[in-house]
C-alpha cells in the first residue's frame, strides 16, 4: 500500500519547515551573538546573553534536523550536498562549538573572560558565514557523477558563495536585533533599534544584489522567473517584499514598536526563503536530481512520517511552553549560577 | 600526496567520537542521579537533596553544553566523510537517528532550559518534572543511537538492492540481535560511570572536610547504587559476549587472540599478539577457562581467525588489549565496591582515608572503561561498517584528499583540545567548591566541626 502513496511532497514540507524554524529559531540567536561583539558594556552583554540562554540550545536542535532530515528523506542529497561543502561544514561545527561552550565558559572563568567573549561573537558570525556559503554554493550547484559529487572540496569558494556568507550575517544580525528590541528596554533597546537599522540597510542592499547576480549567473533561474507567464504569477513575491521592506523600517524606527521589528525580520526572512524555493524547484541537487529522484525508499519515508506527525506537533507545543515561562523582558539574575 | 584520506577520516572520526562518547557516558547517568534527588527533594523536603542536586545541575550544564556542540559534530561525519555509506545505509539508519532527534534531542534541549534557568519560574513539580524529562531524553537517545550502531554490527531486516540496503522489517532493523545487550551494557556503564565520578567527589569533599554531610550523602548513595549496578554491568557483560560469540565469531576470536579453531581453549591473560605470524608471544594462558567463560562449557569451541581470509579479519592487537583493559577495570570496581561494604558494615565508610583516596582515583575508571568497551567492539567489528557486507574502506567520501581530511583532523584537533580541558577545569572548580551551603553556621554545627565558609572558597565568588 504505501508503494503506491508519494509521500515526498509531505516530506518536502516537512523539511522545508524544519529548514525555517531553524533560520528563524538559530537565525535569532546567532545574530544576537554576532550583536554581542557591539554591545556597549559588561551589563549589557550579560542581558544579551541571558536573553538566548534558556533557548540556544533547543534552536540549534532543528540543525539536527534539518541535517538528518535531509539524510532520512533525501539522502542521494546528503550525500552530493555534504561532501561538496566539506569545509563550510568543518567551519559551521568549529564556530558552533566556540560559541555554544562559551555560554558555559563566559560566566565562570574571570581570567579568560575576553577570550570566550570573543569565542561567542566570532563563533557566531562565523557559523553564520559558513552558513551563508553552504547557501551560495548550493545555489550555484555542483559537479556531480553517478551518486556522488565529483568536484574539489574548494568548489564551494567562489565570489558569490563568500558573498552570501556576509549576507546571511547581515540576515541574522537583524533577527537578533528583532530578538533584542523584544526582550530589552531602556538604552539597551535603544541600542538594538540602531543595530536593527544599519542591519536592516545591509540586508535589503544584499537581497537586492543577490535577486540580480542569481538570473544573471543561472539561465535557468532567470527563465523560471522573467518568462511569460511566471513572471505575472511571481511578481506578488517581490511586491510583498517591498512592502514588508518599507513596514521593517517604520517598526524600526518607531520607538513604541517592540514585537514588530521581529515579526517583520521573520517575515522578510520567509520571503527570501520562498525566493529561493521557486528559483530552485523541484531539484534538491540544483541542476542534477529533483526531490522524487533524491528520494529515500517509501518505507523509509513512511516509517519516519508516522513518529513525525505524531511527534513533531509535540515538540512546537513543549518548544513553545518553554518560550512561554521566559516570556518578558530579560532580566540579570535569571542564572542558575 | 600520499596523504591517505580512507586512514586519516578513520583516525578523525575516533577523535570525534571518542571526545563526544565522554559526555554521554556522563551525562545519561547524571540526568537520572538529578531527576532522582530532584524526586527525593519534591517528595522529603530535605534540603540536603536540593544542595547537592543544584550542585551537581552546575557540572550537568556545563557537560551536557559539551556534549551537545560535540554532539552536532557527529551525524554530519556521515556526509562529510563516509558519503558512500550514507548513500549505501541512510535508507535503514537515517529514520533512527530522525528520531534520535525527534524523541530526545529537543526533550533534553527544551527542558534543560527549564531545569537550570526556571526554578524560579515553574512550580517545584513542574521543576522536578523537567528533570525526568531531561533524563528521559538522554536514555531515549541512547536507545535510537545504539539501535544504529547494533544494526551496522548485526545487520538485519534489510535487503541489499544494487548495493544500497533498504528496509524490510523495521522491528528487526531496530532490534537487530545485538542491540538488546549493547543497549543495557552500555547504559548501565554509563550508569556505573557517573556513579564512580560521584562517589570519587564525595570522597574528594570528604578527605579536604569540606561540605561533610553533603558529602557523606553521595558516598553513600553511589555506593549504594553501585553494588547493584556493578555486578548488573558484569553479567550483562558476559551475556554480550555470548551474543557477540554467535553473531561476530570473527571479532570474538580477535578479543581472545584465538587464532585456531578449538574446544576446551585457556584463557589468555597477556600475551603479545602477532598478526603476520598467526600466532601470540609471551602468552600467559589459564587452561579451559576460556571455553568456559566464552561459552560458559568446560568443552566449548571458539572459532579461530584463520577461518577467516586476512583481508576479512579485524586488527587483533586493539580489540584483544582494550578488551582486557575493560575487564580489569571491571573487577577493580568490583573490588571497591566489595571494599565499601565491610566498611560500611564496620561503620568506617566516611572516615578511612585510604579507602576515601581509592575512590578519588577511581573515579574516572568509568570514563576508561567506556571508552575500552567501545574500541573493542568498533576495532572488533573492522574491516566492515555494515558487518559483513560493506566495507569500510568502501564507504568514504569519494571526492576527498588526503589533505582535506589532514586540514579537517587538525581543526577538530585543535578545538577539542581547546575546549576539552578547559570545560573540565571548570568543572573541577566547582567541584573544589563543593555544593553551595546556605548557612554556613547551621551546616557547622551540624557536621560536628569547623568548616571554612563556602563563599569563601576559591572561585565562588564569580558563580
Amino acid at each position: 500500500m504505501t508503494e503506491m502513496l508519494d509521500f515526498v511532497p509531505l516530506w518536502t514540507g516537512i523539511l522545508g519547515l524544519g529548514v525555517f524554524f531553524y533560520v528563524m529559531l538559530d537565525g535569532f540567536d546567532l545574530g544576537v551573538g554576532i550583536l554581542y561583539a557591539f554591545a556597549p558594556d559588561r551589563p549589557s552583554r550579560i542581558l544579551v546573553m541571558n536573553s538566548i540562554a534558556p533557548v540556544w540550545d533547543g534552536n540549534e536542535t532543528w540543525l539536527i534536523l534539518g541535517g538528518v532530515g535531509l539524510l532520512a528523506a533525501f539522502p542521494l542529497a546528503f550525500a552530493i550536498i555534504i561532501p561538496a561543502v566539506y569545509f563550510p561544514i568543518l567551519l559551521m561545527l568549529m564556530a558552533l562549538i566556540f560559541r555554544g561552550v562559551a555560554f558555559e565558559f563566559h560566566y565562570r572563568h574571570a581570567r579568560h573572560m575576553t577570550f570566550w567573549d570573543y569565542g561567542f561573537c566570532g563563533g557566531s558570525a562565523l557559523a553564520t558565514f559558513a552558513q551563508g556559503m553552504v547557501l551560495g554554493a548550493f545555489i550555484q550547484g555542483f559537479e556531480v557523477d553517478g551518486r556522488h559529487f565529483t568536484g574539489s572540496s574548494f568548489d564551494f569558494l567562489s565570489p558569490f558563495s563568500i558573498f552570501t556568507g556576509l549576507a546571511l550575517i547581515c540576515g541574522y544580525a537583524l533577527l537578533g536585533a528583532g530578538w533584542l528590541i523584544l526582550k530589552t528596554e531602556g538604552d539597551l533597546q535603544a541600542w538594538a533599534r540602531s543595530m536593527g537599522r544599519r542591519f536592516f540597510i545591509a540586508v535589503l542592499i544584499a537581497v537586492a544584489i543577490v535577486s540580480i547576480w542569481t538570473p544573471i549567473m543561472d539561465a535557468d533561474i532567470a527563465r523560471r522567473w522573467f518568462s511569460w507567464p511566471n513572471i505575472a504569477y511571481l511578481s506578488p513575491v517581490p511586491v510583498i517584499t517591498a512592502v514588508l521592506a518599507f513596514l521593517e523600517w517604520r517598526a524600526l524606527t518607531n520607538p513604541r514598536s517592540e514585537a514588530m521589528p521581529f515579526v517583520l525580520a521573520i517575515a522578510l526572512f520567509t520571503m527570501s526563503y520562498i525566493g529561493i524555493a521557486i528559483s530552485l524547484w523541484p531539484m534538491i541537487v540544483p541542476h542534477k536530481y529533483t526531490l522524487w529522484e533524491a528520494a529515500s525508499s517509501p518505507s523509509t519515508q513512511a516509517f519516519l512520517l508516522v513518529g513525525t506527525l505524531f511527534l513533531l506537533p509535540i515538540i512546537l507545543v513543549y518548544v513553545a511552553w518553554s518560550y512561554w515561562v521566559f516570556r518578558g523582558k530579560v532580566r540579570a539574575d535569571v542564572g542558575y549560577h | 600526496m600520499d596523504l591517505d584520506p580512507l586512514l586519516l577520516s578513520r583516525l578523525q572520526f575516533v577523535w570525534v567520537i571518542a571526545w563526544h562518547i565522554l559526555l554521554p557516558a556522563f551525562t545519561v547517568g547524571l540526568a537520572s542521579y538529578i531527576a532522582f534527588l530532584e524526586g527525593l527533594y519534591f517528595f522529603t523536603g530535605k534540603p540536603v537533596y536540593q544542595r547537592i542536586s543544584f550542585f551537581w545541575i552546575r557540572i550537568f550544564a556545563i557537560s551536557f553544553g559539551m556534549g551537545v556542540v560535540s554532539g552536532i559534530v557527529m551525524p554530519f561525519q556521515f556526509g562529510t566523510n563516509w558519503s558512500r555509506f550514507t548513500d549505501a545505509a541512510a535508507d535503514v539508519i537515517s529514520p533512527l537517528l530522525a528520531y534520535e532527534g525527534l524523541t530526545a534531542f529537543f526533550l533534553e534541549a527544551t527542558f534543560l532550559g527549564v531545569l537550570l534557568f526556571g526554578r524560579k519560574r515553574v512550580p517545584p513539580g513542574m521543576h522536578f518534572f523537567a528533570a525526568i524529562m531531561v533524563a528521559a531524553g538522554t536514555l531515549f537517545s541512547s536507545f535510537w543511537i545504539l539501535a544504529t550502531n547494533s544494526w551496522m554490527q548485526t545487520p538485519t531486516g534489510h535487503v541489499v538492492v544494487d548495493g544500497r540496503f533498504l528496509p524490510q522489517s523495521w522491528t528487526a532493523i531496530i532490534f537487530s540481535p545485538s542491540f538488546p545487550y549493547r543497549l543495557v551494557h552500555t547504559v548501565s556503564g554509563f550508569y556505573v560511570t557517573t556513579a564512580f565520578v560521584v562517589a570519587g567527589v564525595a570522597a574528594f569533599l570528604l578527605l579536604r572536610r569540606r561540605t561533610v554531610d553533603d558529602a557523606r550523602t553521595m558516598l553513600s548513595m553511589a555506593m549504594w547504587f553501585l553494588t547493584i549496578m556493578v555486578p548488573v554491568q558484569i553479567v550483562a557483560g558476559d551475556l554480550h559476549g555470548l551474543n557477540t560469540l554467535e553473531y561476530q565469531p570473527a571479532k570474538l576470536a580477535a578479543i581472545e587472540a584465538r587464532w585456531d579453531t578449538a574446544s576446551r581453549v585457556p584463557l589468555t591473560l597477556f600475551a603479545i599478539p602477532d598478526e603476520r605470524a598467526e600466532t601470540n608471544r609471551y602468552t600467559i594462558d589459564v587452561p579451559v577457562l576460556g571455553s568456559l567463560i566464552l561459552t560458559h562449557e568446560v568443552n566449548g569451541t571458539i572459532r579461530g581467525l584463520k577461518e577467516w581470509p586476512r583481508e576479512d579479519r579485524p586488527p587483533v592487537a586493539i580489540p584483544f588489549f582494550a578488551f582486557r583493559a575493560m575487564v580489569g577495570l571491571g573487577l577493580l570496581m568490583l573490588a571497591l565496591v566489595i571494599w565499601s561494604w565491610w566498611l560500611r558494615w564496620s561503620g568506617w565508610i566516611y572516615e578511612s582515608p585510604t579507602f576515601l583516596r581509592a575512590c578519588e582515583i577511581m573515579a574516572p575508571s568509568g570514563f576508561l572503561a567506556v571508552l575500552a568497551g567501545w574500541t573493542t567492539t568498533e576495532v572488533g567489528r573492522q574491516p566492515w561498517t555494515v558487518y559483513g557486507l560493506m566495507r569500510t574502506a568502501d564507504s568514504v567520501t569519494p571526492s576527498l584528499t588526503g589533505t582535506d581530511v589532514l586540514l579537517s583532523f587538525l581543526g577538530y584537533m585543535a578545538v577539542y583540545l581547546v575546549i576539552f580541558p578547559t570545560g573540565l577545569a571548570f568543572m573541577g572548580r566547582i567541584v573544589r567548591a563543593g555544593p553551595a551551603q546556605p548557612d554556613v553556621q547551621e551546616e557547622t554545627i551540624e557536621s560536628g566541626r569547623s568548616s571554612r565558609p563556602v563563599t569563601a572558597l576559591p572561585g565562588s565568588e564569580e558563580l
